[in-house]
């Protein structure tokens, strides 16, 4: 069951398009959040077009045949945020999602040892009581801690900030009416389980918005092998070393994927995560939603203060009640959004918030095509840690260091590397005993401090990141068929996502739930009625989540009832 | 015919054919006897058999007097690598019982325990297992329970904070039952403590424990120290395990031995033996005796039990025949019965020792603080709000239920169920979930522990449980009676004779 990509972008009107059209719904970039709000409201009945300025869908979201036969997810590649009710919802599975899960982590250190860990509680035991019995213990007590703290980030993340903001308020200073948000029930309850948490979990809340993750991790664990391991889920994405303060938020994030209610599984899309936009597209489509490639978005068009549609780069106007961009706050409010169109004056001041937002890309990725197996030197032969995770990260120090390199506008000579060989997981990704390799490799800042990202210091990267390798898998360096070398101006052009940021935003206090992405366009609406924001700079944050998606569209949704309630008229909504 | 060895490979064939007398049927040989069998010179079959034992495919017997057949390693001439046969940085966890275990292991019937291969049942079904442990003695390893060594002048005092028994009373030479809880007095674990010495313990827990021993004596001059991998454990359990102990060590006087008594002694019938701790302890509620012993020592230990228990009616036991008895035994099983609140995930699945029957261990007028103390006065004011209880459906009962599908009761023969099923009130709401249960063949009746509202727990309660009828679910009438379901004379009695318990 390969899913190709072409597929979709060809049942859409692939085409540029030409002359404008009227539809009820406009969405702004065809990455999986786009898609997913794209389906959510088509499957309530709403004509709805994709607009996106790339010849393919998928956005970060991506897989390519880059040499022949060997395919690769482009960006990125492994699956657990994306919500269960997005699943549900949409019908993934019936459009193609097939998630293969990964089920161990391997951490080789030098001189041939390693730290694994498997999915049998037993023996994840014994492999961290090597490096620390006390570890070993703590280990089983800190995972139930950070279930249940992605499972209240889950209830968190569920509702819209300013709803939840309100609910709290609501329990907290009888406020709701301040904010001029009516609460649900369902947030009511999130409100009342956020404050009724017992005072532990409270703290550890606490902590994990606020303290580094070697802070938080050294509160638990002596072993530096151990934290090392766990903090990288602390670094992925983000301009931070596991020393920076706020880290932690990011370990945190991680956490509240799941698989099927089971927090902290991951899983490989066969066919790789451009599969998982191909998946959205069809279900988008399944509900008659229409999907436009090569249509650059120049503005959004208001009329009598509210939008009414788009023009595209090529002049076309396209007409729509409702326009939702996917994008980020540098594009959806500092570009396509004309400040004097908002109403009232309040778009001053976003264009300006919108450039501060602290979105650089930190990390690359390096593809590799190969010819075998690589045989790490701590367990040379095949097994089943070749289908699970695989991280370079031997200390704290280490990857302390590798931040250091990208802080002073290098990149990182000895990077931390998390890598899948997706090959193992699918055998469709390479041709019979070859393989491909997925290298997520930080950290590569967006501006070098000697200058541009030519192809010189690209491969200067990539080299950096094959010798790291060939330290823990010798004799990788003669496996390699094909090499991939990406950065974050790469992501920048390919995927559009400004600064090459894969969370388009870090994750940090500063930038979430009400200041996610601006503190006037917190809630998915943006200070033009009619116009909002769906991408993973909103509420949810990034990942192949589609959380951000959904809340918008049925939030976008929510708003059209109301207001064909108040106009009296028949609803037009079903 | 055969066709001539070509030159050279004679000393090859030899080995081989040497290699081959060597079978779980025929397991050992002494050198004469083999030598003339195969019409070889006993120093040339000396030569031979040295090889065999260096390569590790023979062994020695317990007395060095005798080669002996050892397992194949596993994955030997298994084919070409296929996934799971990669190096690993781990090894195969052993008990070092192993060998001996899995020369026995007829049915290849395995289960993990703490990342330890333990046989389910030596036989394909566990019925003789169970019998043996009832009528004459079994043999269980029970290696993989974790052991730590608490020593050092604070070691009492470690131990009195920790648990919820009082151990300023505890007696060197003795072992107590006791819960131990965290600070809001929950049950964490349930295990048993030897005092080997006055500043000498030894704690068995079915979990991982170091980190909480080592930071709850954080200011003490205590070590802890984890030897559960230096340590192998038997359990010797049956009304013939005084006659099969008494022969197979030395040192130890059987019939001075109380119930939680500890002794010391040694392997075998003379002097020299490898040295050998003895509880009269067990996880059966029968009469028995665990043997603690260094790992090096542990086939040496086997092989004096078995060969002792030959004229007793030993057999070895798998965890299948011990799961039965010790639910007759009414005893609770951490993970199945209740769970550790160290591994709770959500508050309501926290129990206090009362909730999970094990009232009796905690000790509310010892003098020292413990973890949990406050807590449990508490609970002691207000009541515990859950009860663990044994139920009992009777014969008829099952009878009647049974004949709805026309079958006489289908109920025997199957290991007890770990699988928790709703208790209810008598045609009522639930009330609790019972989470073991099986047919006792002993009794003859369907027996069962539940956890249960503490207002449905007292004896002679009438509570609905649901029990599998064919392909349907069934609620039967149980009964609230008394623990231990089974409980002979025997068990507690000083100097245990055969015969009895009648």
């Amino acid at each position: 069951m390969t899913v190709e990509l072409t597929e979709v972008a060809g049942t859409g009107s692939g085409t540029p398009s030409r002359g404008s059209g009227r539809f009820d719904a406009i969405v702004v970039g065809a990455g999986h959040n786009g898609l997913v709000a794209a389906a959510y409201l088509a499957r309530a009945g709403l004509d709805v077009v994709v607009l996106e300025s790339s010849p393919e869908i998928g956005g970060a979201t991506r897989s390519e045949e880059a040499f022949p036969g060997f395919r690769f997810s482009v960006f990125s590649y492994l699956v657990s945020l994306l919500r269960p009710e997005v699943i549900h919802e949409l019908d993934l599975v019936r459009h193609g999602l097939f998630l293969v899960p990964t089920a161990s982590t391997l951490n080789p250190l030098p001189g041939g040892d390693c730290l694994f860990r498997e999915a049998d509680p037993q023996r994840t035991y014994r492999h961290v009581a090597r490096h620390s019995r006390r570890d070993a213990e703590a280990l089983f007590e800190y995972k139930l801690e950070m279930r249940r703290m992605g499972h209240l980030m889950y209830r968190l993340q569920r509702a819209a900030p300013d709803e939840l903001a309100a609910a709290i308020g609501d329990r907290v200073a009888e406020s709701a009416e301040r904010l001029d948000v009516e609460v649900s029930a369902e947030v009511a309850d999130i409100a009342r389980y956020f404050l009724d948490l017992p005072a532990a979990q409270l703290r550890s809340f606490v902590q994990m918005l606020t303290m580094s993750s070697a802070d938080f991790l050294g509160q638990w664990f002596e072993s530096d092998v151990l934290k090392a391991a766990l903090s990288s889920s602390s670094i992925i994405g983000s301009m931070l070393s596991p020393r920076t303060p706020g880290s932690a938020y990011v370990l945190l994030h991680h956490y509240m994927g799941e698989i099927d209610g089971i927090y902290r599984e991951w899983g490989f899309q066969k066919g790789g995560t451009g599969a998982v936009a191909a998946t959205i597209a069809r279900a988008a489509q399944s509900h008659g939603a229409e999907i436009r490639t090569q249509s650059p978005v120049a503005r959004v068009l208001a009329r009598d203060g509210r939008a009414a549609g788009v023009v595209l780069a090529n002049g076309d106007e396209v007409r729509a009640g409702v326009v939702m961009s996917s994008a980020a706050p540098q594009i959806s409010l500092g570009r396509l959004l004309d400040p004097e169109d908002v109403p009232g004056g309040a778009g001053a001041g976003l264009v300006e918030r919108a450039a501060r937002w602290q979105s650089g890309g930190c990390a690359g990725k390096v593809n590799l095509a190969i010819s075998g197996l690589p045989r790490f030197e701590c367990m040379p032969e095949p097994g089943p840690h070749l289908s699970g995770g695989i991280t370079i990260a031997p200390g704290l120090d280490y990857v302390d260091r590798a931040y250091d390199d990208a802080k002073y506008g290098g990149f990182s000579e000895r990077p931390f590397i998390d890598m899948i060989i997706p090959s193992v997981l699918d055998p469709d990704m390479a041709p019979p005993g070859k393989h491909v390799l997925s290298c997520f490799v930080q950290y590569a800042p967006y501006e070098l401090a000697a200058g541009p990202w030519d192809d010189a210091r690209r491969e200067a990267f990539g080299d950096a990141v094959v010798r790291v390798l060939a330290e823990y898998a010798p004799g990788i360096e003669d496996q390699i068929l094909h090499r991939q070398v990406l950065v974050p101006p790469d992501i920048e052009a390919i995927a559009g996502i400004p600064g090459g940021n894969i969370f388009h935003g870090e994750l940090r206090l500063s930038q979430l739930f009400l200041l996610r992405p601006d503190p006037a366009a917190a809630a998915f609406r943006t200070p033009l009625p009619g116009y909002y924001l769906c991408g993973s700079s909103t509420q949810f944050g990034g990942g192949i989540s589609g959380g951000p998606a959904r809340l918008a569209a049925l939030r976008a949704l929510d708003d059209l009832r109301t207001a064909a309630t108040a106009a009296g008229g028949a609803a037009e909504m079903p | 015919m055969r066709r001539r060895a070509p030159q050279g490979t004679q000393a090859v064939q030899r080995a081989l054919a040497l290699l081959r007398s060597f079978t779980p049927e025929t397991p050992e040989h002494r050198l004469s006897k083999l030598a003339a069998a195969h019409g070889l010179h006993p120093s040339t079959a000396h030569r031979l058999l040295g090889v065999l034992e260096a390569e590790g495919l023979i062994g020695r017997s317990p007395d060095s007097q005798a080669y002996r057949w050892l397992p194949r390693p596993a994955g030997a001439g298994a084919g070409p690598s296929i996934h799971h046969n990669g190096l690993r940085p781990l090894e195969p966890l052993r008990t070092p019982f192993h060998r001996r275990t899995a020369a026995l292991c007829e049915s290849n019937a395995w289960r993990d325990w703490s990342g330890y291969a333990c046989v389910e049942t030596y036989e394909p079904t566990p019925e003789r297992e169970y019998w043996a442990v009832r009528n004459a003695a079994g043999l269980i390893d029970v290696s993989p329970l974790f052991k730590y060594e608490i020593t050092g002048a604070d070691a009492e005092r470690l131990l009195d904070r920790l648990m919820t028994r009082d151990f300023s009373k505890s007696r060197t030479g003795r072992v107590m039952y006791t819960s131990w809880c965290n600070e809001e007095g929950h049950l964490l674990q349930d295990g048993n403590v030897q005092r080997l010495a006055g500043e000498r313990f030894l704690v068995s827990a079915a979990e991982p424990c170091l980190r909480w021993f080592e930071d709850c004596g954080w200011s003490m001059d205590v070590e802890v120290r984890d030897v559960s991998e230096e340590v192998g454990v038997l359990a010797l359990q049956g009304p013939r395990s005084r006659a099969v102990a008494e022969a197979a060590t030395t040192g130890v006087d059987f019939g001075a031995m109380r119930y939680f008594d500890l002794a010391t002694g040694e392997v075998g019938s003379g002097t020299g033996g490898a040295p050998v701790t003895v509880s009269r302890t067990g996880y059966t509620g029968d009469l028995g005796y665990e043997f603690w012993v260094a790992a090096e020592h542990a086939e040496a230990l086997w092989d004096a039990l078995v060969e002792a228990g030959q004229d007793h009616g030993l057999l070895p036991a798998g965890l299948l025949a011990l799961d039965m008895v010790r639910v007759e035994a009414g005893l609770v099983l951490i993970d199945v019965d209740y769970v550790s609140a160290s591994h709770a995930e959500i508050e309501v699945l926290k129990v206090t020792p009362a909730e999970a029957g094990l009232a009796f261990t905690v000790k509310l007028d010892k003098q020292a603080d413990f973890v949990g103390r406050r807590a449990l006065e508490l609970e002691r004011d207000r009541g515990p709000a859950w009860a663990m209880v044994g139920l009992e459906v009777d014969w008829f009962e099952l009878e009647r239920l049974w004949s709805e599908i026309d079958l006489r009761p289908q109920v025997v023969g199957q290991p007890a169920s770990r699988e928790p099923t709703p208790v209810f009130a008598p045609g009522g709401w639930q009330v609790g979930q019972c989470t073991t249960r099986f047919f006792s063949p002993l009794l003859k009746k369907y027996i069962g522990l539940a956890t249960v509202h503490a207002d449905a727990a007292a004896l002679g309660t009438e509570l609905d449980v649901e029990v599998a009828v064919g392909y349907g679910r069934r609620r039967a009438r149980a009964q609230v009676v008394r623990r231990p379901f089974f409980n002979p004379l025997r068990k507690t009695m000083v100097d245990p004779m055969p015969g009895v318990d009648g």
